[in-house]
């Protein structure tokens, strides 16, 4: 006992010592405590709010398009995606499999699915499907509970009602690319598309908005739990074009097949009332990713679908050409009205020959007759006489050789030839022969579609320098809070249109104006005018016009000495391209139009008539304005 | 002494019961529902799927031990190297038909139920160095031979439970026995030699070590360095711990446990719910009320007649306190992550069923207080 008890003694010291290393750890971990509890707290608790609260950009809606009258060209459409998140679905593949029972899953979609899974480490949503319609939507609410990890988010995709008919005016939206980037959060968001082409594009800042912000609770994998805070972003401003969409559907579809394109412009103001181009192309296509076999065949087509031919096609202006030519040699003093020249077909200049198109000649002709016949011999000797500087400028001063500046992207300049231009760029001197043969519009000189609209409508309107314009208003949509994020729709501010009397004067004088207009008047109103099969015969209505040919192919010696193939013997690449100008009605002008075919064949035969049929729609479209204009609302409903 | 002279009467039920020690019964309850309620939180405010099956073995638990409080604790002395064999052998068999789960082996199915032969093993240990030491004579302990035998019967277990692998309970195992070795009266000095020695062979460990176990530790040793990878749990304990502050988030609101920023809350990280959602002030009070089942281990321990129940009553306090301190330690960031769970607290029954095993011994050891146990085992009543 006695040995017991030392033992004992000697265990109650070792207590107390094992005893105060326990306590001494334990007050170390309330140390610890406090020094985290405590002295890092706040350090802690911001890390945790950064682990909770994840801070969302909402895009706002993208700003509307809208034609003149109020129509739909560009819209938001409400797109339904199917969502799979799949570290809440513990079976992917079989996910997968009753999802394709209900609606249709191709085996593309379920590849892209695993892969983008596979990529994101089971982190995260993955789309399934865009673009579900209403009963897909029905479909997959219904079997929600044998889905997990699927659900349904509503979120806005561009919409094009008109398709192609606005496809190259107004171009489309795409995902941004990487050089894109600007800095800007909302153009980091995966849905966010921004204008590639088109209007869309010009003015895309002004229709993009500005993000709004959301802060939401997120746990450990992201999903989250509730909205902590929401503030709305301001809506993209509402862009109203001076386009009329009636007339510019009706254009579009009177191009038809041809490789052709269209301008038709207010003459008082400028307001583009129509431009298209065709052929065209699907602008819807383009928002989600154009599919490989769609861009090969645009890529792949001879007729470019994907050039705005209105603005970028630079042709030679052909005998519409005449109408500076004319002017020009009136200003100049080296003319007048009623000088008269002797056409036998050709005129020899050194031992180079000139040909008219008219293989024998047009015999005496004045001016207004040599444009009602479109002489070229005429147009030969008055260009001689006032020579090409002075061409050059008279046509600058109508618009050509410059960029007009419309807010369309892609806009070429044309190309107006002088002296010192081709000393400069080529390094060559001028040839007088070369002068000849712009004197019909041929050789060096280009022209856009867009320009000669402009040429004539300055022509029409008594040399007043209106400039195009296809944007009549941008007008600031008000942002509103709602849960849904829906804007309130404002009402569109048209702002004045521009009065003619703004426009500078171009200083040609009235009379020699009225020479050339009585020119056209003939082209297209007296039987042996060009364009007279393709007059519009409504007295209210006439137009007065000038067909242009414009010769891609140099005819050959040889092909001269036996006959001039027609040009549907050649091949379509070969064939002239057709044009023509006109404005109307004769007696109190209000559109000039501009119409080119690319390899139609002769101006009269090919664009005239084109010209005729849309500028008489605009016509009519502009005397029924009063009643009302026609919504095609009702389109956008259906569409996918 | 002079008791020991006398036949000892046996006591009565009566007299057992009444020398149970109800106050730390108290505490222990006290603490099993602070662990249901944090439970229910983690469950997110309901007792499925984790509070309530944890209520359940709470309450068959306390009536085991209080079963067992009532247990001679010269039972335990005289089946000491039965059930120290039996533990053994469990621990072996596991290693050829044990189940896997979560990468170890460490399970063996008895058909009823399923037993984890580390948790036997736990209390087999105390309960063989303390027969052992009871019986030996004390100069004995001084002489170096005469401990080789109880290192064995230590290190064999522990070997076995480092294979299975499972680090933190093989380190319980040799802490444990370090502090019987201690309380038994081993010279200090070499302890001074086995810190040495322990020094020494950590190069030669770290190769033996698995690949998650040294990432474990590396980790632990710069958690910021891999913040997405081994180091996320315990930065988000952290950070859950830290975001706390003095009073807490409240309860059921602790933002980093319920979006599952924390892993395995119900289990080894529960303190840290706890601590996120009552604060330092939360966990100081827990901490409190574990220094008092410690004081009372001690209590009884100092206050036990015999040996052999002063080495019971104090290697089950260790065994607690080294459960409350690694685990604490750990979602704190103090120590690397081992796996050792909260006691009373986490989900799972194995440690708690441990645990009140062993409580219901150390209660034993306060109500068979008195009895006198001779060297050989051979009581005189007995």
């Amino acid at each position: 006992m006695i040995r017991d008890q030392d033992r004992f003694r000697l265990f109650g010291r070792r207590a107390v010592l094992l005893a105060g290393g326990k306590l001494m750890l334990f007050s170390a971990l309330a140390a610890r405590m406090y020094y985290l509890q405590v002295v890092e707290a706040e350090r802690y608790k911001t890390l945790a709010d950064d682990n909770r609260i994840n801070l969302r950009l909402l895009a706002p809606p993208r700003g509307r398009i809208l034609d003149r009258n109020g129509v739909e060209i560009a819209a938001n459409q409400q797109n339904y995606r199917l969502i799979l998140v799949s570290e809440r679905s513990p079976d992917v593949k079989g996910t997968l499999d009753r999802i394709s029972k209900i609606i249709h899953l191709d085996d593309y979609d379920r590849r892209r699915v695993f892969k983008e899974i596979r990529r994101k480490r089971n982190f995260g949503p993955v789309t399934v499907r865009e673009n579900l319609d209403w009963k897909d939507v029905a479909k997959i609410e219904v079997n929600a509970p044998d889905l997990p990890g699927v659900h349904i988010e509503v979120g806005q995709t561009r919409f094009y009602p008109w398709g192609e008919a606005t496809a190259h005016l107004v171009g489309y939206v795409g995902a941004v690319s990487q050089k894109e980037l600007t800095g800007d959060p909302l153009l980091g968001l995966p849905s966010f598309r921004i204008g590639k082409n088109g209007v869309e594009k010009i003015h895309d800042e002004s229709l993009r908005g500005r993000a709004g912000r959301s802060e939401v609770e997120v746990n450990a994998v992201g999903h989250v739990i509730r909205e902590l805070s929401r503030k709305e972003g301001q809506p993209g401003d509402e862009l109203a074009l001076t386009i009329d969409m009636g007339l510019q559907e009706f254009a579009h579809k009177r191009l038809g097949d041809n490789s052709a394109s269209v301008a038709v412009m207010d003459i008082h103001n400028g307001d583009i009332m129509a431009l298209a181009s065709a052929p065209g192309f699907d602008p819807n296509a383009f928002n989600k990713g154009v599919s490989k076999d769609y861009w090969r065949e645009l890529i792949g087509n001879n007729r470019a679908p994907l050039t705005n031919k209105a603005i970028a096609g630079q042709y030679a202006p052909g005998s519409t050409f005449k109408l500076i030519v004319g002017l020009a040699a009136l200003e100049a003093g080296v003319i007048t009205p009623a000088h008269t020249t002797f056409c036998k077909g050709y005129v020899q200049l050194g031992n180079v020959r000139f040909h008219c198109w008219k293989k024998h000649g047009h015999g005496h002709l004045d001016l207004i007759g040599a444009l009602q016949q479109s002489c070229d011999i005429y147009f030969y000797d008055i260009a001689k006489r006032v020579g090409v500087d002075r061409i050059s400028a008279m046509a600058a001063r109508f618009g050509m050789g410059k960029k007009l500046g419309i807010d369309v992207p892609g806009e070429k300049p044309g190309l107006m030839p002088s002296r010192g231009w081709k000393r400069a760029v080529l390094g060559k001197s001028w040839q007088l022969g070369e002068t000849l043969v712009a004197g019909i519009g041929q050789g060096f000189v280009l022209s856009t579609p867009l320009q000669l609209a402009v040429m004539t409508a300055r022509i029409a309107n008594g040399g007043r320098a209106v400039v195009p314009r296809v944007v009549a208003a941008l007008s600031e949509v008000a942002s509103k809070d709602g849960p849904d994020g829906s804007p309130l729709v404002g009402g569109v501010e048209s702002e004045e249109p521009p009065k003619l009397s703004e426009f500078e004067d171009i200083g040609v004088s009235e009379e020699f104006m009225d020479v050339i207009r009585q020119g056209m008047f003939a082209v297209s109103n007296s039987p042996r005018g060009t364009a007279y099969r393709a007059r519009i015969k409504e007295d209210k209505w006439r137009l007065a016009g000038k067909t242009g040919t414009s010769q891609v192919k140099r005819i050959s010696m040889a092909e001269r000495e036996g006959d001039v193939l027609k040009n549907k013997q050649r091949l379509w690449k070969d064939r002239d391209h057709a044009l023509f100008v006109a404005y109307a009605p004769v007696d109190a002008p209000r559109f000039a139009i501009s119409v080119v075919v690319e390899h139609g064949g002769g101006g009269s035969t090919a664009a005239a008539p084109i010209a005729r049929d849309i500028m008489r729609e605009a016509l009519k479209r502009s005397d029924n304005k009063k009643s009302k204009a026609p919504k095609k609302v009702a389109k956008k409903a259906q569409a996918d | 002494m002079l008791s020991g002279f006398y036949k000892q009467p046996e006591m009565g039920l009566g007299q057992k019961l009444l020398h149970i020690n109800w106050g730390l019964v108290l505490i222990l309850s006290m603490i099993g529902a602070i662990g249901v309620a944090m439970l229910y939180s983690a469950g997110g405010g309901s007792f499925d799927p984790w509070a309530s099956r944890q209520l359940v073995r709470f309450g068959v638990g306390i009536v085991l031990m209080v079963g067992l409080a009532l247990v001679d604790i010269r039972i335990w002395l005289r089946y000491a190297y039965a059930i120290y064999l039996v533990a053994l052998a469990m621990l072996v068999s596991v290693e050829f038909f044990g189940d896997i789960g979560m990468g170890a082996r460490r399970w063996i199915n008895l058909g009823f139920m399923n037993v984890q032969p580390s948790e036997v093993m736990k209390i087999a240990v105390i309960v063989v160095l303390a027969r052992y030491f009871h019986a030996l004579p004390e100069e004995a302990i001084g002489k170096f031979r005469y401990l080789l035998w109880p290192m064995f019967m230590v290190l064999v277990p522990a070997g076995l439970v480092l294979r299975q692998p499972d680090l933190g309970t093989a380190i319980m195992l040799l802490m444990v026995a370090t502090a019987m070795f201690f309380m038994a009266g081993v010279r200090l000095w070499k302890f001074g030699v086995l810190f040495g020695v322990v020094l020494a062979i950590v190069p030669v460990a770290w190769q033996v070590l698995k690949l998650y176990q040294k990432r474990r530790i590396l980790t632990f040793l710069d958690p910021e360095s891999d913040p997405l990878g081994a180091g996320y749990h315990i930065l988000q304990s952290k950070i859950a711990l830290g975001s706390g502050g003095l009073f807490g988030k409240g309860f059921m609101q602790g933002s980093q446990a319920h979006l599952n920023f924390l892993p395995e809350k119900q289990t080894d990280f529960i303190f840290t719910m706890l601590a996120e959602e009552f604060g330092l002030t939360g966990g100081v009070v827990l901490l409190t009320l574990y220094g008092f089942v410690i004081v009372y281990g001690f209590f009884i321990s100092l206050h036990a007649q015999s040996q052999f129940g002063r080495l019971l009553a104090i290697g089950v306090t260790a065994t607690f306190f080294l459960y409350v301190f690694i685990n604490i330690a750990m979602v704190m960031g103090l120590v690397p992550v081992v796996g050792v769970p909260l006691p009373l607290i986490s989900y799972g029954g194995t440690s708690m069923m441990t645990l009140l095993v062993g409580f219901g011994i150390l209660i034993g050891v306060n109500v068979h207080r008195d009895v006198i146990i001779g060297r050989s085992g051979q009581t005189d009543s007995l």
